[in-house]
């Protein structure tokens, strides 16, 4: 029988990062809940590395993420469009190098 | 940044079912390799239907996730080895799994356990789990290219199955006084199941070098039991075991239920397909 007493806690939430493949980074790929840190990892490879996605998973506590503030966004993420001494763009990116 | 690379993506239409079965699927099993074939199987099959119980129903919906993903697995398993075992006597996969009555299953008692509370089946998962490790590991060696090869693919799936098993025992071990009350009243109540593993039945005398001896998996099992046992602070429960006799066809009074609801949809319309 499955228990319906005691309404149960939900676990914390973790944050869950995978790798693709060596030499990319980490990339989000969702959240999910777990009681700690190491289940937490394996419940992010059953569910978001069953389809071969991933070379390494890092799992984050949720609430250990700072994030900037939504309503910000007008001055804090003001587009750099016409401020093209900013950017890196006069430079010729050398062969072989992946990803850039 | 992006990644450019597509994902694979599976599509039931184009799926070739038949390329996912380990082993050359030509081969064709004797009478008595497909015996054995079939206790392998129906264990696998046995453990997959129950597992599926707890599909929408597990304590949270990540561990629905786990559990499925174990159910699959187990369910490949059963795939290969139902298959094979039905090369003896041109049955299907299918035909021995819908259309076999109780008597003529041979999974073992312990995986006729019912999934009772989430203690109870990772209890069960914990005894099944290191079982078939010691399996596996032992049947790679086997003469029979196919048993083999079914072996060497289930074993990496089965080590994370008893991965999951031991990192559960521990936490309901170590959990709270109600987790950890659950989890001993489970050990308890699903021990009695265990020995029938490990006992050699008649057949396994015809099968040398092609079958694992059940016997000698014992010690390997007891090793890794005890080692999960010491730091969960759980002991071995001191139960009878039980007289099993799933090998022959004699079943846990859970069979019959569990095979109606398997069963009833092949059996009411037979050759449907979806």
């Amino acid at each position: 029988m499955v228990s319906t007493e005691n309404a149960p806690e939900t676990w914390p939430l973790w944050e869950v990062f995978v790798r693709a493949s060596r030499g990319m980074s980490h990339v989000h790929a969702g959240s999910l809940h777990a009681p700690d840190a190491e289940l937490a990892v394996r419940n992010a490879r059953d569910l978001y590395t069953r389809r071969g996605e991933g070379t390494s998973i890092w799992v984050v506590p949720a609430d250990a993420i700072t994030t900037s503030d939504p309503d910000a966004k007008g001055s804090f993420f003001e587009s750099p469009a016409g401020k093209n001494y900013r950017h890196a763009v006069y430079y010729t990116a050398s062969e072989g190098v992946p990803h850039l | 940044m992006s990644d450019s690379r597509p994902l694979p993506h599976v599509t039931v239409d184009e799926l070739d079912l038949a390329a996912e079965l380990a082993g050359d699927t030509n081969a064709t099993a004797t009478a008595a390799v497909a015996e054995y074939a079939l206790w392998l199987g129906d264990d696998a099959l046995i453990l997959s239907q129950q597992l599926g119980g707890w599909i929408a129903r597990a304590p949270e919906l990540e561990e629905d996730v786990a559990l499925g993903n174990i159910a699959l697995d187990l369910l490949g398993h059963a795939r290969s080895l139902l298959h094979y075992a039905g090369t003896a006597d041109g049955r299907s996969e299918d035909d021995l799994a819908y259309f076999r009555d109780e008597p003529e299953f041979r999974s073992a008692w312990l995986f006729e356990q019912p999934n009772g509370d989430f203690a109870q089946t990772i209890a069960r998962q914990l005894a099944a789990s290191a079982y078939m490790f010691e399996l596996y590991s032992a049947l790679r060696a086997s003469k029979d290219a196919t048993l083999a090869a079914v072996a060497e693919k289930a074993l990496k799936e089965v080590d994370y199955h008893r991965d999951h098993a031991v990192q559960w025992t521990l936490r309901l071990a170590g959990g709270t006084d109600e987790s950890r009350r659950r989890m001993i009243r489970a050990v308890r109540d699903v021990w009695p199941y265990v020995d029938e593993l490990f006992r050699d039945e008649p057949l396994i005398g015809e099968l040398d070098g092609i079958a694992v001896r059940p016997s000698t998996l014992r010690e390997g099992f007891d090793t890794v039991i005890d080692a999960v046992f010491t730091e969960a602070e759980l002991e071995i429960p001191d139960v009878r075991a039980s007289s099993g006799g799933g090998r022959r066809g004699s079943h846990f009074p859970t069979m019959g239920h569990l095979l109606a609801e398997m069963q009833v949809l092949a059996r009411q319309h037979p050759g449907a397909s979806w």
